[in-house]
């Protein structure tokens, strides 16, 4: 609940600080600090203290499990501000709006991590997404932010569509707003109606799909992340799409039952389509911007892994999995942010002229390929550890084993780059600061991947 | 406490060896570095009581695995090996100038920890760790400062050898979910209890990884192109002592865990080896290139080793055990000449050597004493194991003993040729100013062959030191 309220009015006051302040530099530090509150805030939470008591009739429910996602969330938020925060500034005009506009989504995340029930993930799911609409677009003059931004939201109100269609069928079929409670509604004769509460959930399992960008109702991601201002689509791709899973993930985990085995067919496939798409395309792909659009899907078939085995290994992978792949790619993109040159070949030689970059980049790189050693392998190994454990098809998990080993392909083409080729490559200037924050996320990950017992156990405390 | 010594002394050192810039220095550190270890390994080996041997500390108590390691006969041998093989490569290579030295020699000391953790660990998780850890730096050091042609033959090891151990990492899993108290520790895996049909498909899983990483035929593709592409340096640790790894991990994870599997399917990976030992061989007389020719003759031996534990007889393992270590110093021999020669002539082709024993006298004796070591010749080391293998791949198939044996005469042909062509014959345009090599790179070779020679002429003592790993692999059968 802490998180929710503090978010908002934090954002609320994000907007007006951009009329009383006019120092941009002031503004990312007024947002870094807000969101070191907002982290603060939420761990209070964690520990039994509220700073407000809402009753919410149930709608909301605060368990470790979210609220320890919020943490991470903000936690990445901070971090990403800390890095990207100055390129945000020369993005546009109006950083306190951004910064605003990012506070909002934030709110939608936190109601994504506690909702119980439909019409709250709905809400949350909408406050999370159209100020993201607004942040795709936020390069004005830029075409293709123009066009990224409404392709993003017709997409997005379509997919919003589908989930209303979903919500509105199981509440026709059950009476209520909360999955698999399929009673007759008191008083009246109507007797539950398993097909349509059936076609609901699919409905809802399709949009949710959307939003992680699973296959195949992936196609938006590409030209989304692709077009958006890399700043916002380093945080798109990260906390955002994290936010997804928990909720997704938070959504089928009690409900699974009632589908049956067709539940398991159908996430294996989308599993399977996810990973295929994402990393038989992100081969191809000469952007590094546009290769780590489409490795986002591909990790997202490794984070669904989460909803094909449904177990307590598989709630504790997806936190690492989030924390994993949110460190490794907010440092990425950070570093990415500041080449003028976003092909592979841009990245020629930068081992030679930037040797703090390259290295942070090889370890964030290495994080997302899921070798050992880094917080990525341990994310990647929860999850194949969850199908194991669940019992599920070990041809599933091989096949996800030979992509992981394809996307080391995309992934070291840049170490390829950086290291072993020549080359002259033009960067932004960069300052100590920023090392030094590249070199703690460097060592975080490696910690994790030494220690994941570390984080998890903050999940049981 | 032994073997954390052994994984940390390279460690520490090699992260410190990063920070220095001065390639001196760098050279001068990793010797003593690796001199340190070799001290350790040796007092660990036969001097400390078995006490000392082991260590076992709280990792990762969530899931199961802890910070175990074990030095036991074939740990020991192959700690000793890795230990040994170390200094020598950089004695020899001393005179290799690398840019980035630092870096260089960083990375190699950081594979020396991955290998000797390899060698000790007894937990499946620690394991697939260092087993890992023995291939990142290798990647790095030969894509950085191998050939022409390193960035795509290094990827290609890269992708293989990841995909391998893929595969194991879900083999581990899935023994792991079926040990009897949920533990990655090394006797709950020899305790897990899979049905026949599983057990027939895991073995699988973890048999393609090791054999990658020996390499047998047909996933040896690799390798020639590996070896030829690397820094002379890093190609003696690839053959000499990572590709023991794969052997390593057949006898310690692969034989125990999968009993029945691996008695199942014993034919199927003697026939692979057997056809890869012929095929390696053939390809070997055909090639004009020094490393090359090294690289084919070493898949037929290691051919030769996989067969010999598959066929599971006691003098079978007896002759891998002491052929592992007899291999790895030997195939480093050839490996000092070959560099010693292309760093002086900046050649590698048959075609273009010729009346080396004119000009260089000390080396063409150490060459020979390496070519007959090669070929197995009696009063050598690697007779003793051959001879070992032999009698064991023949108790299991006289059939098959019969055909690999063909790969002695072929290995005679291949490598007397390869004698011939360099040291006889009349000296080139580029052999007639080739002189004597530098004094290092004599004592590295004088060094290993007098291991050759003792060895060869007393085995025992190797053979005691493994004995009873062999008794635990027999017992498990």
């Amino acid at each position: 609940m802490n998180a929710i309220i503090v978010s908002a009015l934090l954002g609320v006051l994000m907007m007006f600080s951009g009329i009383w302040v006019k120092n941009r530099a002031a503004i990312t530090n007024i947002a870094a600090a807000g969101l070191l509150l907002l982290v603060i805030a939420n761990l209070l939470n964690t520990y039994g203290v509220w700073v407000i008591h809402v009753n919410t009739h149930g709608m909301l429910e605060f368990q470790q499990f979210g609220l320890f996602f919020n943490t991470i969330a903000f936690t990445a938020t901070l971090l990403y501000v800390l890095l990207s925060g100055r390129d945000m500034e020369r993005t546009g005009a109006d950083t306190a709006e951004y910064y605003a506009l990012v506070f909002f989504v934030l709110c939608g995340v936190s109601i994504l991590t506690s909702f119980n029930g439909l019409l709250m993930l709905f809400l949350g799911i909408e406050i999370l997404s159209i100020p993201l609409y607004i942040l795709t677009g936020a390069d004005k003059k830029n075409l293709r932010s123009n066009e990224a931004s409404l392709k993003y939201f017709l997409m997005g109100c379509f997919s919003t569509g589908i989930l209303l269609m979903g919500i509105t069928l199981i509440y026709g079929a059950t009476g209520n707003f909360s999955f698999g409670n399929s009673q007759p509604i008191p008083g009246t004769t109507m007797v539950s109606a398993p097909f349509l509460e059936v076609a609901g959930i699919l409905l809802v399992f399709v949009s949710m799909a959307f939003k992680v960008s699973a296959a195949p109702f992936h196609f938006w991601t590409p030209d989304v992340y692709d077009g958006a201002p890399s700043v916002f689509t380093s945080f798109m791709a990260t906390v955002v799409k994290a936010a997804g899973f928990i909720a997704f993930v938070r959504l089928f985990s009690m409900h699974t039952a009632l589908m049956g085995p067709s539940w398991r067919i159908i996430v294996t496939f989308v599993i399977i389509a996810t990973l295929l798409v994402g990393n038989i395309t992100a081969v191809f792909q000469q952007s590094v911007k546009r290769m780590l659009a489409y490795s986002s899907i591909a990790q997202a078939g490794f984070m669904l892994f989460a909803l094909y085995s449904d177990n307590d290994l598989a709630k504790e992978g997806i936190l690492l999995y989030s924390i994993a792949y949110s460190l490794a790619t907010i440092g990425i993109f950070a570093i990415l942010i500041k080449m003028n040159d976003y092909t592979f070949d841009g990245f020629n030689g930068l081992a030679k002229t930037h040797p703090v970059l390259a290295a942070a980049n090889t370890v964030f790189l290495l994080s997302l390929a899921g070798i050992p050693l880094t917080a990525g392998f341990f994310a990647k190994y929860y999850m194949l550890a969850s199908a194991v454990k669940a019992g599920g098809s070990i041809w599933l998990v091989i096949i996800a084993v030979i992509f992981a080993a394809v996307s080391v392909y995309y992934y070291f083409r840049v170490i390829q780059a950086m290291y072993f080729k020549e080359g002259t490559p033009s960067v932004v200037p960069t300052g100590k600061s920023f090392h030094t924050l590249l070199i703690i996320t460097a060592a975080a990950i490696i910690l994790i991947g030494l220690f994941p017992s570390w984080v998890l156990n903050f999940l049981y405390f | 406490m032994i073997p954390v010594l052994l994984i940390l002394t390279p460690l520490v050192t090699g992260l410190v060896s990063l920070l220095l810039k001065q390639s001196e220095t760098a050279k001068g550190w990793a010797l003593l570095s690796s001199l340190v270890s070799l001290i350790i390994a040796i007092a660990g080996v036969f001097f400390y009581p078995k006490q000392q041997l082991v260590f076992d500390a709280a990792w990762l108590p969530d899931l199961g695995s802890r910070f175990a390691l074990q030095m036991d006969g074939m740990g020991k041998m192959l700690c000793l090996l890795t230990a040994v093989s170390f200094p020598v490569i950089f004695l020899a290579t001393y005179r290799n100038e690398y840019r980035n030295a630092g870096r260089f020699y960083a990375l190699m000391l950081l594979t020396q920890a991955g290998l000797t953790g390899v060698f000790v660990a007894t937990d499946a998780l620690l394991f697939y760790f260092f087993w890992e850890l023995a291939l990142i730096p290798v990647y790095f050091l030969c894509s950085i400062w191998g050939g022409e042609r390193r960035i795509p033959v290094t990827f290609k090891f890269f992708i293989y050898t990841f995909i391998g151990s893929l595969l194991m990492l879900i083999g581990i899993l899935y023994v792991y979910f079926h040990t009897p108290d949920r533990s990655f520790a090394m006797h709950s895996f020899y305790r897990a209890v899979l049905d026949a049909r599983m057990e027939n498909f895991v073995f699988w899983l973890f048999f393609i990884a090791f054999a990658i990483k020996m390499p047998v035929f047909p996933f040896h593709t690799w390798q020639p192109d590996a070896y030829e592409q690397s820094p002379t340096a890093v190609t003696m640790v690839l053959s000499g002592v990572m590709v023991k790894m794969g052997i390593f991990a057949v006898i310690r994870w692969l034989l125990p865990v999968f009993p029945h599997a691996s008695v199942h399917f014993a034919d199927v990976v003697i026939v692979l080896s057997v056809i890869g030992i012929l095929y390696a061989s053939l390809i070997a007389i055909r090639q004009d290139d020094f490393k090359r020719l090294i690289a084919y003759s070493s898949i037929a031996h290691i051919g030769l080793m996989s067969a010999a534990i598959f066929a599971g007889k006691s003098a079978g393992l007896n002759g891998v055990m002491v052929q592992m270590f007899n291999h790895g110093i030997n195939v480093i021999g050839l490996w000092i000449v070959a560099d010693a020669i292309e760093q002086q002539l900046g050649t590698r082709k048959f075609s273009e050597l010729g009346g080396l024993a004119q000009k260089a006298p000390a080396l063409a004796v150490l060459l020979a004493v390496m070519a007959f070591a090669n070929i197995a010749l009696p009063l050598t080391n690697a007779f003793v194991g051959e001879f070992l293998m032999f009698n064991g791949l023949f108790q299991y198939n006289m059939w098959m003993a019969a055909v690999a044996c063909i790969s002695v005469i072929l290995a005679a042909v291949y490598t007397l040729n390869m004698v011939q062509k360099v040291l006889y014959g009349s000296t080139g345009s580029i052999t007639e100013q080739a002189g004597e090599t530098a004094p290092n790179v004599q004592w590295a070779l004088v060094l290993l062959a007098i291991g050759i020679m003792v060895l060869g002429v007393y085995p025992q003592p190797m053979i005691n030191l493994t004995k009873d790993s062999v008794q635990a692999v027999l017992v498990n059968r």
